[in-house]
């Protein structure tokens, strides 16, 4: 017989935040975990805030940190505003700046850091350059200035493609080969319980309306101090275009070995093994 | 380095199942030596070695052999671990009616990458 497996509850709680965000009503669903430095966490695109549930299990991190993450509207367990299904979903960078202000304005967070990855990890650069004085700090998690469509992006939202395998099938080869088979299929999951359309319009912002290479010389790190964490294995936010943002900000960036473009989800554990310094270094701040 | 993809695809019961609707013949060309796989019901039915006349596929996958050669190690280097990797950095083309590999990627994606897995035949 095996070992009785115990019950236990894990020490993440999640509400339906109420909130006019963009001017619409809105209900987001929000999880957190820990006390202290509010640390509000942005998942990728097509995904939603599980991504981060190996932070907020990890009391090294949420002894010191109240990690929050919320998913963004049409993603995970939040609602498309009323009326969604008259147009087409589309993330821009403007929407999304002040999706982030207004969500920590509603949670009250005095001067949180925000942490994001991939869109999340090009987001932080905009708020860098919009409103850094909102932010204690910022982590860029597979951030890049500008990264071009490489492929087709009408495949991921027709009625003859499966969107959810889709988009996973396209993402997949972002986690590290390396990572755990665990951390990999729920990286993928989250990408195939999507829904229509998701993924394509937050990649409008990815791949298109979010460049920010013509400001990257408006940011000025001693307004707000950023890091920057990436895996060897991500070919879409590559070390080499991390490398390139942090040169130019002289922030610190730090190549990640084994680990993807889904750091926090595909390898939790190896992922908090290189956040860790990078928060004492915030603490310090 | 073909040689072993039907034995190992065939083996594999769960993979068989995920592309239990996959029915297509494809093109995989190694610089200019072609192969064509049939794919019935999710198996490797039919591996045929070119040259070819007038090839009949949906879709090819066009490399240099240098680069299929990284990609199929067991742990392939930096930059050459997915198809899609290999398409950004323009070392392969995807090319035909991608609807059959599109609608079975992660499928395919694993099939193609199959001979990473040894020596099964």
């Amino acid at each position: 017989m095996s070992p009785r497996f115990e019950p236990s509850f894990e020490p993440i709680s999640g509400r339906y935040l109420h909130l006019e965000l963009l001017g619409k009503p809105h209900r987001l669903y929000v999880e957190e975990a820990g006390h202290g430095i509010p640390l509000l966490c942005l998942h990728t695109a097509g995904s939603d805030a599980r991504q981060y549930r190996g932070l907020m299990n990890d009391e090294r991190i949420t002894k010191n940190f109240r990690v929050i993450a919320f998913d963004m509207p049409w993603h995970g367990k939040s609602s498309p505003p009323a009326g969604w299904q008259d147009a087409e979903y589309q993330l821009t960078s403007r929407d999304y700046v002040r999706m982030i202000v207004e969500v920590a304005d509603a949670l009250a967070l005095d001067r949180p850091v925000a942490m994001g990855c991939s869109i999340g990890g090009r987001i932080v650069l905009h708020l860098a350059h919009e409103v850094p004085e909102r932010f204690r700090a910022l982590i860029g998690l597979e951030s890049a200035a500008f990264t071009a469509p490489y492929y087709d992006l009408s495949w991921l939202n027709r009625p003859d493609v499966h969107g959810g395998m889709v988009c996973a099938g396209v993402v997949s080869g972002l986690v590290a080969p390396t990572a755990p088979a665990e951390g990999r299929w729920e990286t993928l999951w989250h990408y195939m319980q999507s829904g229509p359309g998701v993924f394509k319009g937050d990649l409008y912002f990815y791949m298109i309306d979010g460049d920010i290479r013509g400001k990257l010389g408006e940011i000025d790190i001693a307004r707000c101090p950023m890091f920057f964490l990436t895996g060897e294995y991500d070919y879409s936010c590559t070390a080499e275009g991390t490398l390139a943002v942090a040169d130019r900000l002289g922030a610190e960036a730090v190549i990640m070995k084994d680990l993807g473009h889904f750091p926090m989800s595909e390898n939790p554990e190896k992922f908090n093994g290189y956040l860790l310094p990078v928060l004492e270094k915030i603490r310090a701040l | 380095m073909l040689d072993t993809i039907a034995g190992v695809v065939n083996a594999d019961a769960n993979l068989v199942r995920r592309g239990r609707f996959v029915d297509t013949t494809f093109l995989i060309a190694i610089d200019e030596a072609h192969t064509l796989i049939r794919i019935q019901e999710g198996r490797v039915t039919e591996v045929t070695p070119g040259p070819f006349i007038t090839p009949n596929y949906s879709f090819a996958l066009r490399a240099p052999r240098a680069v299929w050669e990284k990609f199929w190690q067991p742990l392939p280097p930096l930059g050459f671990t997915d198809i899609f990797a290999l398409v950004k950095l323009k070392l392969m083309q995807v090319e035909g009616d991608l609807h059959p590999f599109m609608s079975n990627l992660l499928y395919f994606k694993d099939v193609i990458a199959a001979p990473r897995r040894g020596v099964a035949r």
